[in-house]
């Protein structure tokens, strides 16, 4: 093959890729829009939202428990290892609570429900797309889009918030347990250090970021599912591509919105 | 009124550069059994589709029960479509609900039936389509193949709809209750015939289409090769048809 040639079918190839790219972005935009557009639209259907609800919030509180007990426990225990040294191992509190509520509760619960939720929305809505239940809703004159999927995206939205609040507070007792009751910091210095350096707008910047992960592992779950083809295989790797889009995009876009909300808070 | 209830008129439905549908005008007769034969990939799932509004045409005219499908917005194809039932092919029960709520489920989306009046029209059609008080309990993957066609069936016809759609309602079926089906299908018809009931059947089992159907509407290649009453199809000449019928 000469160099011109080779030249060529690189160029192509890579032509083909952003064509294919831009595509899927076009449809999961339209997706999303047309998602919204029927979410305003009656009927509403409360009794599935609060069953998603159930689903992604409920269920999922002993995982982001366990998840959030640890990750504070041990977060206070490396600040303790490393800031012993300079003395100052008395901000244990400030900087652990501080990095709970503003990053570690949102991104790791928004992971957590990447991973829990999100495949199960692709699973289920793939399932029921391959052996045409989605057609049969269709058919009975009933909006798939509403019916499946806007309710697990607000669910998703409404419960993401509530987790992260959960972790939050889950995390703190963690790294209180470590600080205060094995390496025995004064317990009102603890407290008192973490009233000094928190205010309530870090609070609120990791449950809009929550919200917005909620959101938007909603919206990556539920497209993965409409768009399944093929059989058994197909559901696999939709529910694949929901947890692995899910979890990029949370950390993605939250480096986006620390960015942005660094601005407005 | 139209002495049809579905209606092709210069249909035409092209995806990208390649064309599904050719250039379709006929009529299904209003209170007939029509079944659409054809080899696979003839585009008899599509023009079903077309049939439901799931799909429009490049061109040309869809029109079922007097209105033109295509010129319908979004809401009203979704009050359009209740005058549809349909059997699918592998069912297409919803796996989370039990055969019961499988066919109360679109009577508590569309009517205001108690529940009372829910459980007796259920269970009447459940009955209808010889599905026990005990499988109405039972989730569809605890059912067999038959059995589930048959909860598909009364689902269908939950909302006393004017046209019934069956795609391929046998395939995977023995042929014992294939033909059982077929019974069922055509007692169906019948029984709701004065109200000007049409079933459309999509199948390539020639022996239950000649048994079963009154119309026939043969497909090739995108095209209505023949669209002919059962007798005078089974006189066809046209070798493609006769191929079809030596099967």
């Amino acid at each position: 093959m000469d160099i011109k040639a080779f030249a060529e079918q690189r160029i192509s190839g890579l032509g083909d890729s952003v064509l294919t790219h831009l595509n899927g972005l076009g449809n999961f935009t339209n997706f999303t829009f047309r998602t919204l557009f029927w979410a305003i639209k009656p009927p509403f259907r409360f009794k599935l939202l609060f069953d998603q609800l159930y689903f992604m919030g409920n269920k999922s509180v002993f995982i982001i428990f366990l998840t959030s007990i640890f990750t504070g426990a041990v977060f206070a225990f490396q600040i303790y290892i490393g800031f012993k040294a300079i003395n100052a191992d008395s901000f244990i509190g400030p900087i652990v609570t501080i990095a709970l509520a503003k990053e570690l509760a949102p991104v790791l619960s928004g992971l957590v429900v990447a991973g829990r939720c999100g495949a199960a929305m692709a699973a289920q809505i793939g399932s029921m797309k391959v052996t045409e239940q989605i057609d049969a809703l269709e058919v009975m004159g009933i909006n798939s889009y509403q019916y499946l999927a806007v309710p697990r995206i607000l669910g998703a939205t409404l419960a993401m918030p509530l987790l992260s609040g959960i972790f939050l507070l889950i995390g703190y007792w963690g790294s209180w347990l470590i600080g205060v009751k094995v390496i025995q910091i004064d317990e009102i210095m603890y407290t008192q250090k973490i009233g000094d350096f928190m205010n309530l707008g870090m609070v609120a910047e990791g449950l809009i970021k929550a919200t917005v992960f909620g959101f938007l592992i909603g919206v990556i779950g539920t497209y993965q599912g409409f768009n399944v083809t093929g059989g058994a295989e197909g559901v696999g790797k939709g529910t694949n591509m929901a947890v692995v889009w899910g979890m990029i995009t949370v950390l993605v876009v939250d480096f986006f919105l620390t960015s942005f909300l660094a601005k407005i808070l | 009124m139209s002495e049809f209830s579905v209606e092709f008129r210069g249909m035409t439905k092209k995806f990208g550069e390649s064309t599904i549908l050719n250039n379709l005008n006929f009529g299904i007769h209003k209170g007939s059994i029509t079944t659409i034969l054809g080899f696979s990939g003839a585009g008899k799932t599509t023009l079903m589709k077309h049939i439901l509004g799931l799909v429009m045409p490049t061109e040309g005219d869809v029109i079922v029960l007097d209105n033109v499908v295509n010129q319908l917005g979004e809401l009203q194809l979704r009050e359009f479509r209740r005058n549809f039932g349909m059997v699918f092919q592998y069912a297409a029960l919803f796996d989370f609900l039990t055969s019961y709520e499988n066919v109360a489920f679109p009577l508590r989306e569309f009517t205001k039936m108690n529940e009372a009046e829910i459980k007796a029209k259920v269970m009447g059609l459940l009955e209808s389509v010889g599905i026990s008080e005990v499988a109405a309990t039972r989730l569809p993957s605890e059912l067999s193949g038959g059995m589930r066609k048959r909860v598909g069936l009364a689902r269908g016809l939950a909302l006393d709809p004017h046209i019934m759609l069956y795609d391929e309602p046998t395939s995977g079926l023995d042929p014992i209750t294939t033909h059982t089906v077929y019974d069922l299908m055509r007692d169906t018809h019948r029984r709701n015939q004065d109200r000007g009931f049409t079933s459309i059947i999509i199948s390539h089992d020639i022996h239950a289409t000649l048994k079963y159907s009154d119309y026939i509407v043969f497909m090739e290649n995108g095209k209505v090769v023949e669209h002919l009453d059962v007798e005078s199809f089974k006189k066809s000449e046209n070798p493609i048809i006769r191929r079809f019928l030596e099967l």
